[in-house]
């Protein structure tokens, strides 16, 4: 399946959710985006913002200050 | 002949009635929303990013901060909700709001009406485009700020153009009949009455509807209502000589002590490590200073420097170092093309520090 990475380091809430929403907006159903921030305040809203518009998180982590969350697109 | 119950069931259902409600992630937004929804409304939250929103920034960028949990309660209101979210950034357009409200400011660099004007209009343009049928905020008549005035909210739905498809359900049997009202799509009687600052009837209503845990933010959650930012938004539109910002402008404006010596130019030093490493990011915007005989802040100048202003600037940036009483501090001074040069100075005493050039 297609697997897109998002650049929104430097970027603080809800820029990162901001621009997680319309880059997913672009892609279909089943695509893979990996989304890398460095506001900790992601860890928390885009797993929320997935969890309310059908989205799947597949995994998170955090290292050396910057986020990574990787995004599978569901069917909204 | 009454129509057969199953018409009437598919006749509903074929016509539930769809709304975006405005979601600031405060209580009256998620009353209002769940209001509209327990008359069998579709309702999804609309919530618009303006670069002044409270929303944790502080805390992200604080390293004392950094274990307080965050959540973005817009977020977490659509999801007690269990309704989408639609954030929008709407960063440059809101610029016009800010530097010219046709409706002038509030209390410091509020433009309340003109703020929510714009952001009704904007719910207007998506519902069309969206192929909604209404628009729901949380206002209620008589609350702060200046747009929940009764004489103001007329004023809001016709400039918006919202007209009557803004429903207020907090405070609707004040108004007049909305379209949705009028239309039977709400029950007018299932609406309320509330008035006034006063927030136990939304509180009573909150435990009616279940809801345990809701953001109330003291003094609002937009940066614009606080006095300290306002008088910093002011000091930056009087030294352009023009009132401008980017986002970046407004993003430091929430960090760091501001300190302008001279007219033409200020400091911006961190007070902790968190507003540090935020601010080196800043370091090929601006010219900056960092101490290096002590631990101490990173100091970005924003303004055109000479020799003489740069020793100024290191010596107040040595003044908030561990180096602070030692007879001299040395400091790295550093251009917008990253040449260095290291100068030796005597931190500048407080005595010294005039209070006037606090921002």
């Amino acid at each position: 399946m297609p697997h897109y990475t998002l650049d929104a380091k430097r970027l603080m809430c809800p820029m990162p959710v901001i621009r997680t929403q319309d880059k997913v907006a672009e892609l279909k159903p089943g695509d893979i985006l990996e989304v890398t921030c460095t506001d900790p305040g992601a860890l928390n809203d885009i797993p929320a913002w997935c969890r309310i518009n059908s989205h799947e998180v597949i995994s998170s982590s955090e290292h050396k200050g910057e986020v990574v969350i990787t995004v599978k697109v569901g069917n909204a | 002949m009454a129509p057969p119950l199953k018409s009437v069931l598919i006749s509903m259902a074929t016509t539930q009635r769809k709304a975006v409600a405005l979601i600031s992630g405060g209580l009256d937004s998620l009353l209002a929303a769940k209001a509209v929804m327990e008359q069998g409304v579709h309702v999804e939250g609309i919530n618009f990013y303006t670069g002044f929103c409270v929303e944790g920034h502080t805390h992200a960028i604080r390293k004392k901060d950094k274990a307080k949990p965050k959540r973005n309660n817009a977020l977490w209101v659509a999801e007690q909700l269990g309704i989408k979210l639609h954030i929008v950034d709407v960063i440059e357009e809101y610029k016009d709001i800010v530097i010219n409200p046709s409706h002038g400011y509030g209390q410091h660099m509020n433009p309340c009406l003109d703020c929510k004007g714009f952001m009704v209009k904007k719910a207007h343009q998506w519902i069309e485009e969206n192929g909604f049928d209404f628009i729901i905020t949380g206002e209620v008549i008589g609350q702060r700020p200046m747009s929940q005035r009764k004489d103001t909210m007329p004023v809001i739905a016709r400039e918006s153009g919202a007209g009557d498809l803004l429903v207020r359900p907090l405070c609707a049997q004040h108004l007049p009949p909305t379209l949705p009202e009028q239309k039977g799509w709400l029950d007018r009687e299932k609406l309320f009455d509330f008035s006034g600052r006063t927030r136990k009837p939304q509180m009573a209503l909150a435990e009616q509807y279940g809801f345990e845990d809701y953001a109330q933010p003291a003094g609002g959650c937009c940066f614009l209502t606080d006095a300290h930012y306002s008088k910093k938004i002011a000091d930056l539109w009087t030294s352009r000589g023009e009132r401008r910002y980017e986002l970046d402008d407004i993003m430091l404006l929430k960090v760091g002590r501001h300190i302008r010596p001279k007219k033409h130019f200020k400091l911006i030093i961190g007070r902790e490590e968190g507003e540090n490493n935020f601010l080196s990011g800043y370091r090929k915007m601006f010219a900056s200073i960092k101490t290096t005989s002590h631990a101490g802040p990173l100091t970005l100048i924003d303004g055109e420097v000479s020799d003489e202003d740069i020793e100024l600037a290191a010596q107040i940036s040595a003044r908030y170092s561990q180096g602070r009483t030692a007879e001299k501090v040395e400091v790295e001074f550093t251009n917008k093309e990253g040449v260095s040069k290291l100068i030796e100075v005597i931190p500048m005493p407080v005595s010294q520090l005039d209070d006037t050039w606090q921002v």
